[in-house]
């Protein structure tokens, strides 16, 4: 086994209602210490109501190399991007 | 100095030299999340010191504020437990003088927040809160250290037996307690010290560390003035600014 503990990205719920999100990673031995360690790092301040941790390496993540074919057909296809309707004045929140 | 000003000056100082204790690890923790973990009970202790030192001073009625109770008194004219001025140690050490305090000061909030006396019963339900996390974290460090690698095992071990005779005074009862459990203003020790022994015995039992035996010979003297030599360094660093430069403020 490694010396060094690995590591766990962190996520915080700011708010009911709101999703978790990500705020930083620290290392911990096991969830349970992650957890109270995200805690002392990341919530002082009243950031949060819920903490998530996942170890990193169980994170399955695209590659920037991939960005081309994942992510350019969209932008190439304009009609896919609703921005022609016009929107009347009285309508605010939409 | 009326008996209640004498008892919550000594509260004011078991969490004021216990915080300046634990700031001396400050950037010098063993990881990076643990340092600021330590710290932070740190900051909780010296909020709370802040709490307890303006209420006695009040009590005093001498015209004093927290800041010159704090940065303004001899060694003899502090009355913490001799448990929290020990010197930190290797982190073994600092974690189980953590972790006995945090135990007692745990059950004796508890007590404070049913205390006759309105002011103590709030500054207590306001410090159990961040206490209720302290013994949690400590218990659990204790744990994972005591049932660790064979090494971490005997580091505990040792220090817990090294440890044991300041925890006596915990429970000891003087003139001034006696009085405040009279009064229902602070709850009575012989119920906090079984209190104390059996969570102490539970989590130890779980971490497989031996306790010492409860009628071993207990230090005392802390309450009264009489400290051992740690504590005038620990002052001399902690009171130096206002001492060099009186009154300096920013």
């Amino acid at each position: 086994m490694s010396k060094e503990w690995p590591l766990w990205e962190v996520f915080i719920r700011s708010q009911h209602g709101l999703a978790h999100k990500h705020v930083g990673s620290l290392h911990a031995p096991d969830g349970e210490m992650a957890i109270n360690n995200a805690r002392d790092v990341y919530t002082r301040r009243n950031e949060g109501i819920g903490i998530w941790v996942v170890r990193a390496a169980d994170i399955v993540s695209s590659s920037p190399a991939d960005k081309g074919a994942l992510f350019e057909p969209a932008n190439n296809k304009v009609y896919r991007h609703p921005t022609f309707f016009p929107m009347p004045e009285e309508v605010k929140n939409l | 100095m009326s008996d209640k000003a004498t008892y919550i000056r000594r509260l004011g100082d078991n969490t004021l030299v216990l915080s300046q204790r634990l700031s001396e690890w400050c950037g010098k923790g063993p990881a990076l999340e643990e340092d600021m973990g330590l710290t932070n009970v740190a900051l909780d202790l010296i909020g709370q010191t802040r709490l307890w030192l303006s209420y006695a001073a009040e009590l005093e009625g001498a015209g004093h504020t927290e800041d010159q109770l704090a940065f303004l008194r001899d060694a003899h004219q502090f009355s913490n437990l001799l448990l929290v001025e020990q010197p930190n140690g290797n982190y073994a050490d600092t974690l189980v003088r953590q972790f006995f305090f945090d135990v007692w000061h745990y059950f004796l909030l508890t007590g404070l927040t049913q205390s006759s006396d309105a002011r103590i019963a709030e500054i207590a339900l306001k410090s159990i809160k961040e206490v209720t996390y302290h013994v949690r974290r400590s218990g659990d460090l204790i744990v994972r250290l005591g049932d660790g690698t064979e090494l971490s095992h005997r580091l505990v071990q040792q220090a817990i037996d090294q440890l044991w005779m300041y925890t006596g005074e915990m429970f000891s009862s003087d003139a001034v307690d006696l009085a405040l459990v009279q009064a229902g203003i602070a709850p009575a020790a012989d119920t906090l010290h079984a209190q104390w022994l059996q969570h102490v015995q539970d989590i130890l039992s779980e971490a497989t560390l031996q306790m010492p035996a409860v009628d071993a010979w207990m230090q005392s003297g802390g309450k009264q003035g009489k400290h051992s030599e740690h504590l005038g360094y620990l002052l001399a660093e902690m009171q130096f600014l206002q001492r060099a430069y009186p009154g300096a403020s920013w």
